[in-house]
Order: structure tokens, then C-alpha cells, then sequence
């Protein structure tokens, strides 16, 4: 099972590697879209700005798309999670995949922004992704934007607002906090991806 | 809502952890992978490493020590001691390190906060501020807390924010190893000058002090390395402390 993690150059991938070793899946890095025809997943990570995302060309997010619609499960983090969605206040031109409706917004500064630390998940209903996370568990945080609540939400997190912690839309999934750095819950979340991407795996095509 | 961290601190010298009393008198504490994952079960939430002699004998926080200690912990890796430039951050960073800590060489250069910032986001870069109370003000020193840096804490903490820090490690000279408490009148300070969060450092001694830091001193972090080092006291059980006077923390491991 060969599960590709997007580098885009947007933050260290080291601890992402790890935590997806830790649970039995190691990660390859495409250099480029091609590449991803063999990917049984995919990871797009991400920290930093909106903007950051435009590297994901018109050529990746094509065949990503098209990855996805085959039934490739992709898994978005941080950053990532933001960019399946229409877009961001944060860079208004830039498009994000669209894979989820909705455009991501700023914090609220009520509270601290960046919103950095240990806070609870709120399910919103059962999911694979989040198989065997109980409510209320915490998860490591650090963002300033993020993605409004919608029907695609399994988890939300509130700081000032609330806002999608975890999505998941059939093969589609998304975390705006940091499984590689949420300890025991984080990994158990990544395995359950790992699962998910298993359970695809073995699907009969079409 | 959001948690109040407890941080742990391994100060780090030629790969054993060792923890001086005023910066002065180091002593060694043990192996720091072993204390990382010691800690990864008993629930703290985040550990910094600090190469405490680094910026004096120049040399870089030990990439190994780092490589050991991520390999075995998946709560945030902070790295700071001896980071002077984009390549000695690098190093830490594709060590294993999630975040880097500059302080000495951030002074010297401000401009460095920013290059770090560009590259790794905000988030990666925590800047750390060494401060002694003088009559009314508190000033920040360099080279662990041995030159006077001719900066007030408040006003430099708001300079490194705008400069794109993501966090302060603010560390009181004065409290630091003495277990007489965090200087909660420092890191409120602080706190209240910038929107970033900040973490207390320097002087815990009981549980009561985590609970001042965290109310009066309006800390959302708070650091210690000897009480926990010693098994002195458990992190669940100053957890449940908290918990109990009101403070918001993560109870699961």
C-alpha cells in the first residue's frame, strides 16, 4: 500500500513521516503529478498561508481531482483541510480544490489567534476517520484561519467560533489540528485513515 | 477550550539532560530520550529541548539528542540553544523538530525571526526572552543570562510578534531554578502585550505555582524541567490539581 504525501514546501514533513510510521505506513513523495498513479492515498500537509497552495498547480489539483473521483482516499491537514474547501479569506483569489463547500475564515480575535494548543473535539456524528475518539478528547491545534462547519463535519473545535476540526465526505477527509502531534488519539486517527485507505484498496474498481 | 499547556523542559549538555539553579551549577539529570517518552505516557503536553551551553561553547543543539527524542514523541518538539541562522534552524527542523526557539541570536539580528517565520510559518517560531527584573522594568538578557541586552521584555516580546513569532518563552532569571514560584507579574506583562501565546518559565515549585501562572500571570503555557525530571510529582496529578481549582488542561495521556 503505497500512500503519497504531497510536498508543496509548505512546513516540515518530518513529523507527518513519522506519525504515519508509527501506525505502519510509510509515506512517499511524489516529484510530480504522474507519479500518483499508483497512490492507494493521499496526503496533502500544510502549514502557513493560504497562498502557499498555488504551487499545487492546475496539473496536480487535476489529478487529484481525478484520483479522489476514483475512489482514492485523500486525507487534508492544517493547511490541507483549508484547501479542500472553495477558498480563504486569507488569499481571496486563490482557489482551493473544492472538494468541500464553503470558503474558510479568520478566527475571531475574542480569543488568542493563533489558536495554539490542546482543545476538545466536539463530534458531530460517527465516522471512520474517527473511529474510537471519544468526544470531548483534545488534539494539538496551531492556525489562525479556518473551515465553516458544514454538513461534511464529523468533528468541530471551538476558539472564539466554531469551526470544522475533522470532515469527512466518503473518500474525502480532512484535519485541521495535528494527528502526527495529538499523541495517542493523533495516531489512532491516522491508522483509522490507514484503514479507510485499506478498505478502498480492496473495493472492486468501478 | 483551549487547554493551558504544561511544558516540559530538558536542558540538554553533550546529550545528557541537566538542570542548573540561576543558570549557574548544572547537574545531570539523565537521558533525555528515555525522559521524552517517560513523559509522552504521563500526559505532558509539549517538551522543549534546550542546548543550555550551546551559544557559549558554540556549537549546535545536538542534532542527535533531537533525532532520539522525536523518534519516541508525538506531542509538539520545541529546539532552542545555539540556533544563530536559517541553516543551524535547518538542522533542528529536519532533526525532528517541530518548532525552534531563538533567543541570542534573534537579539543580534531580529531580522532572523522573520526569515524563520517566511520558511517554516510562524507556528515553527518561538522566541525565547531571558528577563531580570531591574526597579520597575524587566530587561532581557543574552547568552543565557549573562549580558544585558539593552531591551525591555514587554517591548521586545511585541517586536518579535510583529517580526512573525508564533509563540514567547519567557523565562524569569530571577525565579529560574529557585522553586519560589513563576514571576507572574513578568509573564502578565508580557502576556497581555501581545496576542501571541506565552509561556511561563522559570521557578515552579508546587502546584500552586502553575495555578498563580496560569490566573494571575495569565500565562497559556507554563514550563518547568527539575519537577518533573525527579518524578517529584506526577504531570497527571498536577494536572487533576488544576483541573479541580478551575484551570482548563488535557486530562488523556
Amino acid at each position: 500500500m503505497r500512500i503519497a504525501l504531497i510536498d508543496y514546501r509548505a512546513g516540515n514533513l518530518t513529523s507527518v513521516r513519522k506519525g504515519f510510521a508509527a501506525v505502519g505506513a510509510p509515506l512517499f513523495t511524489p516529484m510530480s503529478p504522474i507519479e500518483l498513479k499508483d497512490a492507494a492515498a493521499i496526503v496533502v500537509p500544510g502549514v502557513g498561508h493560504f497562498a502557499a497552495t498555488t504551487v499545487l498547480d492546475e496539473e496536480w489539483r487535476k489529478t487529484i481531482a481525478a484520483a479522489v473521483a476514483g475512489g482514492v482516499p485523500l486525507l487534508g491537514i492544517c493547511l490541507g483541510l483549508q484547501w479542500l474547501f472553495d477558498g480563504s479569506e486569507e488569499a481571496p483569489a486563490v482557489a482551493g480544490l473544492g472538494a468541500m463547500t464553503g470558503r474558510c475564515f479568520r478566527l475571531p480575535p475574542v480569543l488568542k489567534v493563533p489558536h495554539v494548543g490542546w482543545n476538545a473535539l466536539e463530534i458531530s456524528r460517527p465516522s471512520e476517520l474517527l473511529d474510537g475518539v471519544a468526544d470531548g478528547t483534545q488534539v494539538y491545534f496551531t492556525h489562525s484561519y479556518a473551515a465553516p462547519i458544514t454538513e461534511a463535519t464529523v468533528a468541530s473545535t471551538t476558539h472564539g467560533a466554531s469551526f470544522a476540526a475533522a470532515v469527512q465526505r466518503d473518500n474525502v477527509c480532512g484535519l485541521q489540528f495535528h494527528p502526527e502531534k495529538s499523541g495517542t488519539a493523533g495516531l489512532r486517527i491516522l491508522s483509522n485513515f490507514v484503514e479507510i485507505t485499506r478498505v478502498q484498496g480492496a473495493k472492486p474498481l468501478g | 477550550m483551549l487547554s493551558k499547556r504544561i511544558i516540559a523542559c530538558l536542558d540538554v549538555r553533550n546529550g545528557s539532560v541537566v538542570k542548573g539553579i540561576n543558570f549557574e551549577g548544572l547537574r545531570r539529570a539523565g537521558d533525555p530520550a528515555e525522559l521524552a517518552a517517560r513523559y509522552n505516557v504521563e500526559g505532558i503536553d509539549e517538551l522543549v529541548i534546550l542546548d543550555v551551553t550551546a551559544t557559549i561553547e558554540g556549537r549546535r543543539a545536538l542534532e542527535e539528542t533531537i533525532r532520539e527524542v522525536s523518534s519516541r514523541l508525538f506531542i509538539p518538539l520545541a529546539v532552542g540553544g545555539g540556533i544563530r541562522s536559517e541553516a543551524d534552524a535547518a538542522a533542528a527542523v529536519n532533526a525532528g523538530a517541530d518548532k525552534v526557539s531563538v533567543n541570542s541570536a534573534a537579539l543580534a539580528d531580529p531580522s532572523l525571526i522573520t526569515t524563520l517565520a517566511e520558511r517554516y510559518g510562524s507556528q515553527a517560531v518561538v522566541v525565547a526572552i531571558d528577563a531580570k527584573q531591574n526597579g520597575d522594568r524587566f530587561d532581557v538578557y543574552a547568552r543565557s543570562g549573562q549580558v544585558a541586552a539593552d531591551r525591555d521584555a514587554v517591548a521586545w516580546a511585541i517586536e518579535a510578534e510583529q517580526r512573525g513569532a508564533g509563540e514567547i518563552l519567557l523565562t524569569s532569571i530571577d525565579r529560574d531554578g529557585t522553586r519560589a514560584g513563576f514571576d507572574c507579574e513578568l509573564t502578565a506583562a508580557v502576556s497581555g502585550a501581545v496576542a501571541i501565546p506565552v509561556i511561563a518559565s522559570g521557578g515552579a515549585g508546587t502546584f500552586d505555582h502553575f495555578f498563580d501562572v496560569f490566573t494571575a500571570g495569565k500565562a497559556d503555557a507554563a514550563l518547568a524541567a527539575s519537577i518533573f525530571h525527579y518524578s517529584e510529582h506526577a504531570v497527571a496529578d498536577l494536572k487533576q490539581f488544576l483541573q479541580t481549582r478551575g484551570v482548563p488542561v488535557r486530562l488523556e495521556g
